[in-house]
């Protein structure tokens, strides 16, 4: 089988914060298509690693390549598409409406000074069409509901069209019902939009029927590899230290991957 | 023609009175969303001390002011972002601190205090054509910085994280919004006074942001709020012989009842 280009490869990255330690000798690489979940426990590095990933922290150590290109050279930052955190922060009182925080998606394509296009408007107005926040286009973000806050995040993400989209604990403070029907979400746009997703959580249940394949983490890589393969008991002790007590994964309940 | 314009003081009061309308709420707005409110405060206190200066030099303190401030605001920035001081601690520093230097000048040199007095709380008598050439010139390139960066000033308020991962560079849009900020502050001291050009900075801001609309229609509101506010100010500060500072931000603060009205009834 040949493998896809590889888009995010990380070679022997370390990365302390005041001489603490948080990621070591990192390596991996996520190609093409992949639908991978990050899972470990808090202060395991998880969102460190996204941040180095988007260039807003410096390894202290290793090497980044992003699309085959050194992190210090690349410049396509419209080719990754990162969906935040959202619930801790305060930006429901901001006086933006759904379209003009959707459209800030299109600005890593364009220069300083440069005006948005007719284009922009029109990829724009597809990224709120595919997340379904189209009814929302004029609706101020603040009076949005978590999940419908969630996906014009996606939606702006979207919306620089980008090969790689990276969400971090993408369903905190969304309702169970909303969760269902945004994981299927990702689904279709992993496999109808051919987008290679990133998805970080602490919900080990979720990244084992969702994604594709696996990356345990905890300061260290602990495991790397296809879901079923990966997230039994002796694993997940290694990663949690035994404290936390995994719910059974259902064998009958449709996921996306397939048992062995 | 109306009598006031016939005296040169009041045309050039109305002509810089407009200018500084525009773009105190332009900044002010970007000021506000990123709760940096304290900001305008902070930087209006530090161009009193540039003024204090340029009286005590002789220099004319339009020119003292701006410098003063345009520098403080490059140490607020530095220190802000050293994380070794929380932000707000920052801005209260600078505040307290260059009321100091000011009080300290003022009480060096006695002579001035009068003219001091109308840079607290404004005073439509005092702008001289070459406040009026200052303020419309540097009014002109902080309006153009706005609008021509408005997509990036927005996202790099909206979300500074974001923003960066985007590859703008926020630190340097953050540096630029506070000297554009110290700038508008510096210029608008004549007419509106240290103790009151924070209110209008702030208060058309949160009088436009009632009407629940998009940032852009909101940033243009509280620009047309500001006009309002300072024109009819000044007609009042003229008519009944007010503090143009006062009559100006009583007029926004009666705008701003009238807006929280129509969010609720809205």
């Amino acid at each position: 089988m040949q493998l896809e280009e590889p888009y995010i490869e990380l070679d022997n990255v370390s990365f302390s914060y005041d001489h603490n330690p948080v990621l070591e000798n990192l390596s991996f690489t996520v190609r093409r298509g992949e639908y991978l979940g990050i899972i470990g426990p808090n202060g395991g590095g998880k969102t460190t690693l996204i941040k180095i990933i988007l260039g807003l922290l410096h390894p202290t150590r290793g090497n980044v390549k992003l699309f085959g290109t050194d992190r210090h050279d690349f410049k396509e930052k419209h080719r990754i598409g990162y969906v935040p955190q959202r619930v801790t922060q305060n930006d429901k009182d901001f006086p933006a409406t759904v379209f003009e925080v959707v459209r800030t998606g299109r600005i890593a394509r364009l220069g300083f000074f440069e005006r948005f296009t007719k284009k922009d408007t029109e990829v724009v107005n597809r990224a709120m069409e595919i997340s379904g926040i189209s009814r929302y286009r004029d609706t101020l973000i603040g009076n949005l509901s978590g999940g419908e806050r969630q996906r014009v995040f996606i939606a702006r993400a979207l919306a620089s069209e980008p090969d790689v989209l990276i969400l971090d604990e993408p369903t905190v403070g969304v309702d169970i019902g909303a969760q269902k029907t945004f994981y299927e979400f990702l689904a279709q746009l992993n496999s109808e939009h051919h987008l290679t997703i990133i998805f970080i959580s602490h919900d080990v249940d979720a990244v084992s029927q969702e994604t594709k394949t696996v990356l345990c983490l905890n300061h260290n890589l602990v495991c790397h590899g296809l879901a079923q393969d990966l997230l039994n008991e002796h694993i997940l002790e290694r990663l949690y230290g035994g404290h936390k007590q995994r719910v059974p994964h259902n064998p009958n309940k449709p996921n996306k991957h397939e048992h062995a | 023609m109306l009598e006031i314009f016939q005296y040169d003081f009041m045309v050039r009061a109305f002509e810089a009175g407009i200018a500084i309308g525009i773009i105190a709420p332009l900044i002010g707005m970007f000021l506000v969303v990123r709760r940096y409110s304290l900001m305008a405060d902070t930087l209006a206190h530090v161009s009193f001390a540039g003024v204090a200066i340029g009286l005590l030099l002789q220099i004319n303190p339009i020119f003292s002011a701006i410098g003063f401030s345009v520098v403080s605001a490059f140490g607020i920035e530095y220190l802000s972002n050293s994380r070794r001081i929380f932000g707000e601690s920052v801005l209260a520093l600078f505040l307290s601190g260059s009321l100091a230097v000011a009080v300290i000048i003022l009480s060096l040199a006695k002579g001035f205090n009068a003219n001091l007095f109308s840079y607290l709380f404004g005073s439509i008598s005092t702008v001289s054509t070459t406040d009026l050439w200052v303020t419309l010139a540097l009014a002109v390139i902080v309006f153009l910085n706005v609008v021509l960066l408005y997509k990036e000033l927005f996202f790099a308020s909206f979300d500074a994280e974001l923003a960066e991962a985007s590859g703008l560079p926020v630190k340097m849009l953050n540096i630029m919004m506070v000297m554009l900020a110290a700038v508008a502050i510096a210029l608008s001291l004549r007419i509106v006074g240290v103790l009151l050009i924070g209110a209008l900075m702030v208060i058309p801001a949160i009088s436009a942001m009632q009407y629940g609309r998009s940032f852009r229609f909101t940033l243009i509101l509280s620009v047309i709020f500001s006009l309002v506010s300072v024109i009819v100010g000044l007609f009042a500060s003229y008519y009944f012989d007010l503090a143009s500072g006062g009559a100006i931000v009583l007029v926004a603060l009666f705008i701003f009842l009238v807006s929280l009205g129509f969010a609720r009834k809205g």
